[in-house]
């Protein structure tokens, strides 16, 4: 689904990693380990194709992907059913029914109508994930998907993920936490440019 | 994986920044508030004399038109680009060309709509003849947005900086220049009961080479803000 090789950053004039070579098959779950300022997040936004410049190495896709970044791209001013249907407005089709019943499945029911600037962190972050419940998009990037979220929304968030995997979906995600989820999980170790 | 056409995409570009534009009135009165203060400001500076006024008119409302959407571009992607949206609009599938035009459309019907649908009352504030009215409304039509392409370009490139204010101003504002002479030209024109029209043909050339090129100045600068 994807191909890296030769990956190398550098930045501030220290290298942050090197040498990564990556081949992520179909119902794959790779979780991208290092510490912080390890280049995690960098490592995904050129992988999604955010970052074009400045490091080394190529990178191939060969399906659509799904780039979930730290920020949740909720807008205040909108409702998470708005903020929502503008999230996955670049897929064709989804009908007002599937949209609720994403945020249903996060458990946002009842706040759909509530203006997003009202919600906390953490509800932000489930309008974001409930994506995850529409998107057709085979691959998935997830940085820091378990940030700020209660453990009933991790243990949906892991739920969802299996049934990606399950499916033949391809899971690559950055997580300071154990990711819980009954399914093989490859490390890529940042430092050393292992996956085991 | 199926995605949805550009155009249907840009529509709801376009509606959502309407909505989040009209939910905050503050924004869109904010242009039209700095223009009325500005033109109001003319007549304690000139003196009141009538003819002086009208004679600076085409000029001082040109001008003040350009810089209150110079204003605004510096905000159209500030927000995106802060809470994400930004990254997650380069990443969808349709052309970002189609995108960054939808993105000047609705900040055009934001200020450049409204800003010339009530330039007559400006006009009338500051003695312009009645007969340069029509001209000054079309040409602030065309024109601004024609600024709000350029703007646009500016608002791109600088919206990953925490203070572009000033960058953008020294960006743009020579780009400003040619939509500047020829409105204030055509209003110019229509007070000498010359035709506006040769004017307003040419601030039509310029909206059509900017909605030609701007777009793609303006997705190629939203990469390089995003690409931190």
């Amino acid at each position: 689904m994807l191909r890296a090789r030769e990956l190398g950053l550098e930045r501030g004039g220290r290298q942050l990693f090197s040498g990564i070579e990556l081949e992520l098959e179909r119902g794959q779950l790779v979780q991208v380990e290092g510490a912080n300022g390890a280049g995690k997040t960098s490592l995904l936004r050129i992988l999604a194709g955010l970052s074009r410049y400045g490091f080394s190495g190529s990178v191939e896709r060969f399906t659509p992907q799904l780039f979930l970044g730290h920020q949740s791209a909720v807008k205040g001013l909108l409702t998470p059913r708005e903020n929502l249907a503008w999230h996955v407005a670049g897929e064709a089709g989804f009908s007002a029914e599937a949209i609720d019943a994403a945020l249903a499945a996060v458990n946002l029911y009842g706040y759909e109508d509530v203006p997003s600037h009202a919600l906390s962190a953490g509800q932000h972050r489930r309008v974001n994930l409930a994506r995850l419940f529409l998107t057709r998009a085979p691959l998935w990037l997830l940085d820091e998907p378990f940030t700020a979220i209660d453990r009933t929304g991790v243990a949906v968030l892991e739920a969802r993920l299996l049934a990606h995997l399950q499916h033949g979906g391809g899971v690559l995600l950055t997580s300071h936490q154990p990711v819980a989820v009954a399914y093989p999980l490859l490390r890529l170790d940042l430092a050393t440019g292992a996956l085991q | 994986m199926t995605s949805a056409s550009a155009a249907g995409f840009c529509f709801r570009l376009v509606r959502r920044q309407l909505v989040l534009g009209l939910r905050r009135p503050v924004d869109l009165g904010n242009p039209l508030l700095f223009f009325a203060m500005v033109v109001a400001l003319f007549p304690l500076g000139l003196g009141p004399a009538p003819d002086t006024l009208a004679d600076f008119a085409p000029g001082i409302l040109w001008i003040v038109a350009l810089l209150s959407n110079l204003l605004t571009s510096d905000a159209v992607f500030r927000s995106d680009l802060e809470d994400g949206s930004l990254e997650q609009l380069l990443l969808a599938p349709q052309p970002l060309y189609f995108s960054a035009l939808a993105y000047v459309l609705a900040h055009w019907l934001l200020t450049g709509l409204l800003l010339g649908l009530a330039s007559p009352v400006f006009a009338l504030m500051l003695g312009l003849a009645p007969a340069a009215i029509p001209a000054l409304a079309f040409s602030l039509l065309l024109g601004t947005a024609v600024l709000s392409l350029i703007g646009g370009i500016g608002g791109a490139l600088t919206v990953g900086l925490k203070r572009g204010g000033m960058l953008i101003s020294l960006l743009i504002l020579p780009f400003y220049m040619p939509v500047l002479i020829f409105g204030s030209s055509a209003v110019q024109a229509a007070l000498n009961g010359t035709p506006a029209g040769p004017y307003l043909a040419i601030l039509g050339a310029l909206l059509c080479i900017s909605i030609a090129l701007a777009p793609m100045a303006i997705a190629a600068g939203l990469r390089i803000s995003v690409d931190t």
